[in-house]
């Protein structure tokens, strides 16, 4: 298989060979695993590769019978981040705390995956326990940007990001707390949607921050997104949170001419100094090309957005120090050796099992939460929040999507943020507050900095993922850029 | 106990009456199950899992705080209350915190024959940890185990304010609380299987009104042992206070083989919870509808029908008391009443006659064969001496057996009595002729005599003559042959 010849394959494109017969599920999925063999011992995008399982399920497919109604990812391989649970399958959170973990049950989107005929090729890198914004946090070494292998794929989904990019698999799930599928996407430049809080089940993904996680596909067009996220979305009895909501369908995404009529918020507070220049300026001229084109465009301000970041790592930490509680050596998971009695074999499973990142996050979160603190800080946190998405709602009564840079800057190189966790968060200051309002947000590609990619996000109100799909992919038609395609990497460009 | 005013509150922790636990859907009947086999990844805590609220569970806890007179929070908040324990898998437990089901309530209650009556703090629901199980000798050798079958089976917890005085008191509102909670169907409200567990917090003081130093107490899993225990704590205390020594604020342990209370390691007072709203369930609102529809299925509380029973049936306080303990036994009372409206008859065969059989058969009243319509149309029978009292007695127990109704197992065994009073005026006139020795003695006022013409006419009916029936028509015939 030639890979330089499906680089702009769509799930379609895959669907019409299937049916033409030029193609079996066996095939692609071989392809894919060749190239991942090929390509992830420099990159470091899976922690584990699914083949036997994949090819089995695979070679069952083979023998479908292809009519007209394929299910929407019949024979597409997926990867999964390795937070998301995976029946029988180790799912180890990025974390030596789970590195023997194997779920008894699969997450609802694993299952929705495999009901829509999608194949599970592999569980993919990530920062521990989805804390970081770089994947250097992972207990099993970074995973590695394809554009340029020196520098991070973003995090926490990175291995997710640099999987698609790289074109190992054509299609990713990630999770997104603060950033963390929009910010490795445009950092790869490939498309990440945060779906509205509620949109997709939460079962079976660990929690990291539970009021804030959201499962989100990882695609390398808008197009496919949507389709990953048709098949994901919808209420699910055994997530509470999940909104009585009908799945998210296609046929709601509006066609081209209703979106030319949609209006623009552009978010004064993101074009503050704290954006680096070359990012700045691809942005300002992909929004120039807007207005050229007659889009309506209104500055708008979201005024509480210089608070959101700091509400974010109040909360966040608040809610992981409880959900990680239950890593103690008892159940399940690693478990330190030679302890003297139960407060020892806390103490010790949790010294040794978490990775620096996270003790400090429960750290954060023990303390805000501990009485005589807990109105100062967890309380205050949640106040802004409030205030944070009232900030949306607002700008959302004036214009339909909202348009802002993912990033302050292009990736940036392994072990340079790593030794300032502060610098390190602030990657995530454009991501973070749609988190925090539950909204709905997408990144995509929308030009280079001394080829690295640059990630635009389109933001709308929550439920309206038809619009933020319609629009998104009209802008992706508009800019008509080339899929990604980096080369630098893996054997086969060694030569 | 020399002069100190004595503080109690209790805390009441109910394993509901749920079929399924209280955030997943596995089952609550644990007693007896092999360990860890009633668990899903929900209750274990499973990394990825989530809990979903069982609306059961808030139906039962809103009936329990309507009940206490409560007044209800319009919102239900599930707080998590974190700390770290192996028979806690999460490492927090899902609880309530500000927003409890209820708060402000009521509990009346009898002691000693008067009635008091006991604010109630607050009702609020929380999910019940796994259990410990320790193995082999010795502290070196030993191990520990965990069974999760019990984690996540729905507790309602009732905290009462310091209103009770005496231990006394304690145990009496304790058996009160069950009794309700028995009545409710909200709980089984068993104690010896845990599910049914009381703390309670005691102070002692020299000045009425005021509050001592608070000491809490633990692990009392009997009304005995709370009796006990709060007794102990009482002599104990005072003797500390006598010796003009500070009582300790702590947590002491029941020990209930050296009857003693013992004190807890200290770490349990520092610990801090760290409440905060559980982001994985939102908040509910609770809907007026639901309200009415609960308070409509609420039963009489068992005090109250207990007063009713001695002002409208004039029972004794005794035989109101044993009745409306038992609620089945009480509801079979007063079903029985609606088709034989004699209260006090009633009451004599259920305390005496049925109680007798239920207890040899180790029995409870809805599970036995009998019903009230049964025992109605027996006593029907009976007041109008158409079956003697011996033969009754003989046709109650028949009626348990088969659960066949008075009349069909009267028929069944043959015992055709002699209701006719005219037939049965033949039978006596008959003996009247055929002993006229008796009849002479009789009249001339030997008393014995008229005993054996009674027994002349029973063994000529074989028995299946009403005895009262017998002596008020021979009586008659005697008098008018006389
Ligand atoms: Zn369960």
């Amino acid at each position: 298989m030639n890979y330089e010849e499906f680089r702009d394959f769509r799930i379609a494109d895959f669907h019409r060979l299937f049916r033409s017969g030029e193609l079996t599920p066996s095939a692609l999925t071989t392809a894919f695993l060749d190239r991942i063999r090929q390509t992830d011992d420099r990159l470091n995008a899976f922690l584990l590769v699914n083949e036997e399982e994949a090819l089995r399920e695979a070679s069952e497919l083979d023998h479908a019978s292809l009519d007209d109604t394929l299910p929407s990812l019949f024979g597409i391989p997926v990867a999964v981040k390795d937070n998301i649970c995976t029946r029988g399958i180790p799912t180890t959170c990025g974390s030596k705390i789970l590195a023997d973990f194997r779920p008894p049950y699969n997450a609802t989107v694993v299952d929705r995956l495999r009901r829509s005929g999608a194949i599970l090729l592999g569980k993919t890198n990530l920062d521990q326990f989805a804390m970081g914004s770089s994947t250097e946090n992972s207990a099993f070494g970074p995973t590695r940007n394809p554009f340029d292998p020196e520098r991070v794929s973003g995090g926490s989904s990175g291995g997710s990001a640099a999987s698609v990019a790289a074109f190992q698999v054509p299609l990713a799930l990630g999770s997104d707390t603060g950033g963390s599928v929009r910010q490795p996407a445009a950092f790869c430049g490939v498309v990440g949607l945060r779906p509205t809080y509620g949109r997709i089940s939460r079962y079976g993904l660990i929690s990291f921050a539970s009021s804030l996680d959201q499962i989100g596909p990882i695609a390398r067009n808008v197009e496919d997104a949507a389709i990953l996220f048709e098949a994901l979305s919808g209420e699910d009895r055994q997530d509470s949170t999940c909104a009585p909501y009908p799945p998210f369908s296609c046929r709601e995404i509006p066609p081209a001419e209703t979106v030319r009529n949609v209006t623009i918020g552009v978010p004064r507070e993101y074009f503050t100094s704290g954006l680096e220049k070359p990012v700045a300026d691809v942005i300002r001229h992909t929004l120039d090309r807007l207005d050229r084109e007659g889009f309506r465009l209104q500055e708008i301000s979201l005024p509480h957005t210089d608070y959101a970041l700091e509400a974010y790592y109040i909360v966040a930490p608040a809610e992981a120090s409880s959900n990680l509680a239950r890593y103690g050596g008892v159940l399940y998971g690693y478990r330190s050796a030679n302890v003297q009695g139960l407060l020892d074999l806390y103490c010790k499973t949790r010294s040794e099992g978490f990775g620096l990142e996270v003790k400090r996050r429960i750290m954060l979160g023990t303390y805000s939460l501990s009485s005589g603190y807990y109105d100062e800080f967890y309380l205050k946190g949640m106040q802004v929040r409030t205030l944070v998405r009232r900030d949306f709602e607002k700008a959302f009564e004036q214009c339909d999507v909202l348009l802002s840079p993912v990033t302050p800057g292009v990736p940036f190189r392994i072990g340079e943020k790593v030794v300032d966790p502060y610098q390190m968060y602030l990657t995530d200051v454009y991501t973070v507050p749609s988190a925090m309002a539950g909204i709905a947000s997408l990144s995509l590609n929308c030009g280079y900095v001394e080829g690295l990619p640059v990630g635009m996000q389109v933001m709308t109100a929550p439920f309206r993922e038809g619009v933020l799909f319609g629009f998104s992919r009209w802008l992706e038609a508009f800019l008509d850029l080339p899929t990604p395609w980096p080369g630098r990497f893996g054997r086969e460009e060694a030569h | 106990m020399a002069g100190y005013n004595v503080t109690i509150g209790i805390e009441v922790h109910c394993h509901l009456s749920t079929q399924a636990k209280m955030f997943c859907r596995c089952g609550t009947d644990y007693i007896g199950k092999e360990p860890n086999s009633l668990t899903c990844p929900v209750c274990l805590g499973i990394p990825g899992s989530l809990p979903v609220l069982n609306r059961k569970v808030l139906e039962l806890a809103l009936k329990a705080a309507l009940a206490l007179d409560c007044d209800i929070l319009p919102r239900v908040v599930f707080h998590r209350k974190n700390y770290f324990y192996p028979d806690l898998p999460k490492g927090y437990q899902i609880s309530q915190y500000d927003f409890p089901i209820g708060v402000n309530g009521i509990i009346r209650y009898e002691v000693g024959g008067l009635i008091r009556e006991i604010r109630i703090k607050r009702v609020h629901t929380e999910e019940d940890a796994g259990k410990l199980v320790h193995q082999g000798e010795g502290f070196r050798f030993a191990q520990s185990g965990v069974d999760y079958n019990r984690s996540g089976i729905p507790l309602v917890e009732i905290v009462t304010e310091p209103d009770l005085t005496s231990p006394e008191e304690a145990r009496e509102c304790l058996m009160m609380l069950r009794t309700i909670v028995r009545y409710l169907e909200v709980s089984d409200g068993n104690m010896e299987e845990g599910s049914l567990r009381c703390d309670a917090n005691i102070s002692l003081s020299n000045t009425p009104g005021e509050m001592g130093v608070k000491v809490e107490v633990k692990n009392m899993n009997s009304f005995r042992s709370v009796y006990r225990a709060l007794q102990f704590e009482v002599e104990r205390q005072s003797s500390i206070l006598r010796s003009n020594r500070p009582v300790i604020q702590e947590t002491r342990h029941w020990d209930e083989m050296k009857n003693v209370t013992v004190a807890a390691r200290g770490k349990e007072e520092a610990e801090d919870y760290r409440y905060f709203p559980d982001p994985d369930l939102l908040p509910m609102n609770i809907s007026d509808a639901l309200l009415t529809e609960i308070r409509a299925s609420l039963t009489e509380m068992p005090l109250h029908r207990k007063e009713r029973f001695m002002n409208d049936y004039e029972l004794t306080g005794n035989e109101a008391e044993i009745l409306v303990t038992n609620k089945n036994l009480a509801d079979f009372f007063e079903e029985c009443l609606k088709d034989f409206r004699k209260p006090r008859l009633v009451c004599n065969w259920v305390l005496t006659e049925i109680l007798r059989y239920l207890n040899e058969e180790g029995q409870e009243i809805n599970q036995s064969k009998l019903t009230p319509r049964m025992l109605a149309e027996l006593l029907r029978l009976l007041e109008k001496k158409e079956i003697s009292g011996t033969i009754a007695k003989n046709v109650l127990e028949d009626m348990f057996l088969t659960g066949s109704g008075p009349r069909e197992i009267i028929a069944r065994k043959g015992i055709s009595f002699i209701s006719n009073e005219k037939e049965l005026e033949k039978i006596v006139r008959e003996m009247i002729e055929k002993n006229p020795q008796s009849v002479a003695d009789y009249l001339s006022g030997k008393e014995k005599a008229f005993n054996f013409l009674v027994g002349a006419v029973m063994k000529a009916t074989r028995g299946q003559a009403s005895p009262e029936l017998v002596k008020t028509v021979l009586a008659r015939e005697l008098q008018a042959g006389g």
